[in-house]
């Protein structure tokens, strides 16, 4: 789950971390009313995802009249895709240096991984090529944690001066947060030095992983929920993965890799999938409800179902399916493959319930769903 | 983490309805299991072996060599640290969607006590005609056969399709090692790619990658060095990025973890990466036939 600036830096500031003065608004209006109360503000488009500054999104204003001038031109853009609701009026501050600070999932050493550079504003990739001298990484054991003496480490040898002793204390807090959140990421970038040699984040990005939202139930509703269709929320509530694309062949099958693999035969046959749907693991009984969902898609003119089971049973599939096809009574014709665990009884039951004889080449079933949607 | 059939294999959450299920199916196949782990039925019989409240307990009776998982996601950490701590050789962490701080601490304990971690969300390895660990269907002759071929995959359901096809297409496999579907997995691509190309019995690779992560970029590196032919299916080509498909690791984001990235790697390397899955036993017959005629000549040389 991501979270924007604003619910990002509220996670910081809950911990205890001190982050600039700012108020989330709505409106030009609102933008207006906050500069008043704070004085010359920045005003920043709140949408979960980067690259808000190169797409016109950021603007300082000095006074009441720019903030709601700004926040006029900003709410409505669009920024990678996620229409700007809301804007972050914050107090502008006195920037005396820009630092990158981040804290992250390394698949690699199988570790939490601190970063930091003293390039702080440009993208951590361009640093990492142009100024690698600048950035420092240190993997840690999440056993034993990141201290004093680790951030202390971490920095040795770079030109800090005064901002060693904030800086340091910040990487600690920075790890605290992450390890208090199941962060996948939290990456602070700019985080500046002020005039007044406080250390402060000026944005802050922030990925809690999914799979702990189960522990993380009083942060969860300041994260930026994933723009569903109508469709992929029916989904989420029958608890299957269904991803709605813009094609017209169907597909259901079983397990990510393969329901993958079916999309990618699908195009590489001159086809469109319509869907990702997986019913693997546990949701192999939720047949019915899946082929519902598949075919709730009005882009839909035919239907590969690919079955390959080893947990997952073609049977118990198949029988799903069929009793759905059966409830629904769809128009389009539909093709099917199925192997695996099953599979006799399942092949068994299509070819007498359906009257349709599954094909043995998987790509041969897809070439002819694809023939069939054109 | 090739299966053998001396492995003595111990099943954490062995009387759950899947851990029963599966570790009937390893006992069918030949895989030798030697206990369970259940704390609330310590001390009771299941499935004719006997169950143990921890995992060191089974090790002070007896001992294992691997632990196979059956365990939910809240639960796999305790579990799988408990195994590691009793000197488990290997761990086959079948379970799906653990938090990924405590994976990272699986990890942590598995790299101090020497232990190899196979997943998280593996459906397990299988040696056919001797043995099986997790939820494959390595009973099934049209799937799995003894043989030459070893099988890597991240995906359970499209490695039991490419194992499919290439019993098929007349090749049996030395091994299928699943690795798991997750951003951060313990055994990875080029690891399983290293005990393949050390393997005796086996000839020729096929490498089921995904898109997500870099781990096949990785295992490039070891495909340039080898003598042994690979064949490579990367899923995920059609996707659209910014999305998970399913497993947590295969996302693109940015110019991470793409498609082309990871086809042109293995190219590069030599490896023959083809567009559909029905293509590998065809590109694994040029390929074994070039490498025969190349051991032929080199025998006709010396």
């Amino acid at each position: 789950m991501n979270f924007e600036e604003h619910a990002g830096k509220s996670v910081l500031n809950r911990a205890g971390v001190s982050v600039p003065q700012g108020r989330l608004c709505a409106s030009a209006q609102e933008a207006e009313a906050a500069a008043r109360a704070i004085g010359p503000v920045v005003v920043k488009a709140q949408v979960p995802t980067g690259k808000r500054g190169k797409s016109g999104g950021v603007k300082l204003a000095a006074t009441p009249e720019e903030a709601s001038a700004a926040a006029q031109a900003i709410l409505g853009m669009e920024i990678g895709g996620f229409p700007v609701a809301r804007v972050l009026v914050e107090e502008q501050a006195a920037i005396a240096r820009e630092f990158y600070a981040a804290v992250l999932n390394d698949p690699a050493s199988r570790s939490p991984l601190v970063l930091f550079s003293t390039e702080g504003g440009m993208d951590i990739e361009e640093v990492a090529a142009t100024r690698p001298e600048s950035l420092r990484r240190m993997a840690v054991d999440i056993r034993k944690g990141f201290g004093p003496a680790d951030a202390r480490r971490l920095l040795l040898g770079l030109d800090l001066g005064e901002a060693a002793v904030p800086v340091a204390g910040m990487l600690v807090d920075l790890y605290r947060v992450y390890r208090l959140h199941d962060a996948e990421l939290l990456e602070i970038n700019p985080l500046a030095l002020l005039a007044n040699g406080r250390v402060v984040p000026l944005d802050c990005k922030l990925t809690v992983d999914d799979s702990a939202l189960y522990r993380q139930a009083d942060i969860a509703e300041l994260g930026a929920r994933e723009p569903l269709s109508a469709l992929e929320e029916r989904g989420r509530a029958l608890d299957l993965k269904y991803i709605e694309l813009e094609g017209n062949v169907g597909v259901l099958a079983n397990g990510a890799g393969l329901t993958m693999t079916t999309m990618d035969v699908v195009s590489h046959a001159g086809g469109r999938p319509s869907n990702f749907l997986e019913i693997g693991g546990e949701a192999y009984t939720k047949g019915t409800e899946a082929l519902d969902l598949v075919l709730s898609n009005p882009g839909v003119k035919s239907l590969v179902v690919n079955f390959c089971g080893a947990f997952a049973r073609t049977d118990v599939m198949a029988g799903g399916v069929i009793q759905a096809w059966k409830t629904l009574n769809p128009t389009i014709p539909v093709f099917f493959s199925i192997h695996g665990t099953g599979e006799d009884e399942a092949v068994r039951m299509v070819r007498e319930e359906l009257g349709i004889e599954p094909y043995d080449r998987m790509e041969d079933a897809i070439s002819a769903a694809v023939e069939a949607a054109r | 983490m090739i299966v053998r059939k001396s492995d003595r294999v111990l099943v954490q959450g062995i009387t759950g309805k899947q851990g029963t299920f599966w570790t009937e199916q390893m006992q069918a196949y030949g895989t030798t299991v030697v206990g369970g782990v259940n704390p609330k039925k310590a001390g009771q019989n299941h499935c004719g072996v006997p169950i143990f409240a921890t995992a060191k307990e089974a090790m002070a009776n007896g001992g294992f060599d691997v632990s196979v998982m059956f365990i939910p996601p809240a639960a796999a950490k305790a579990a799988a640290i408990d195994a590691i701590e009793a000197g488990a050789k290997t761990v086959v962490c079948l379970t799906e969607h653990i938090p990924s701080h405590d994976v990272m601490e699986m990890h942590a304990a598995a790299a101090e006590h020497g232990t190899r971690i196979i997943g998280p969300n593996t459906a397990g390895i299988v040696t056919p005609g001797e043995g099986f660990v997790g939820i494959m269907p390595a009973f099934n002759p049209r799937i799995f056969q003894p043989g030459r071929v070893g099988v890597i995959s991240r995906s359970g359901s499209l490695g039991t399709l490419v194992c499919l096809n290439l019993v098929r297409g007349g090749h049996g496999q030395s091994a299928f090692l699943g690795i798991g579907g997750d951003p951060m997995i313990g055994t990875t691509t080029k690891d399983a790619l290293a005990a393949l190309i050390d393997d005796p019995g086996t000839d020729a690779i096929a490498l089921v990658g995904e898109i997500g992560g870099s781990m096949e970029e990785e295992a490039a590196e070891l495909v340039a060095k080898t003598d042994k032919p690979v064949v490579s299916f990367i899923a995920g080509r059609a996707s659209p990025p910014g999305k998970k498909m399913g497993h947590a690791g295969a996302i693109v984001t940015g110019d991470r973890g793409s498609y082309a990235s990871k086809r042109g790697a293995l190219e590069r390397a030599g490896a023959v990466v083809v567009d559909v899955p029905g293509d590998l036993p065809a590109a694994l017959d040029a390929l074994m036939a070039e490498a025969a005629k190349r051991s032929g000549a080199q025998r006709l040389a010396d």
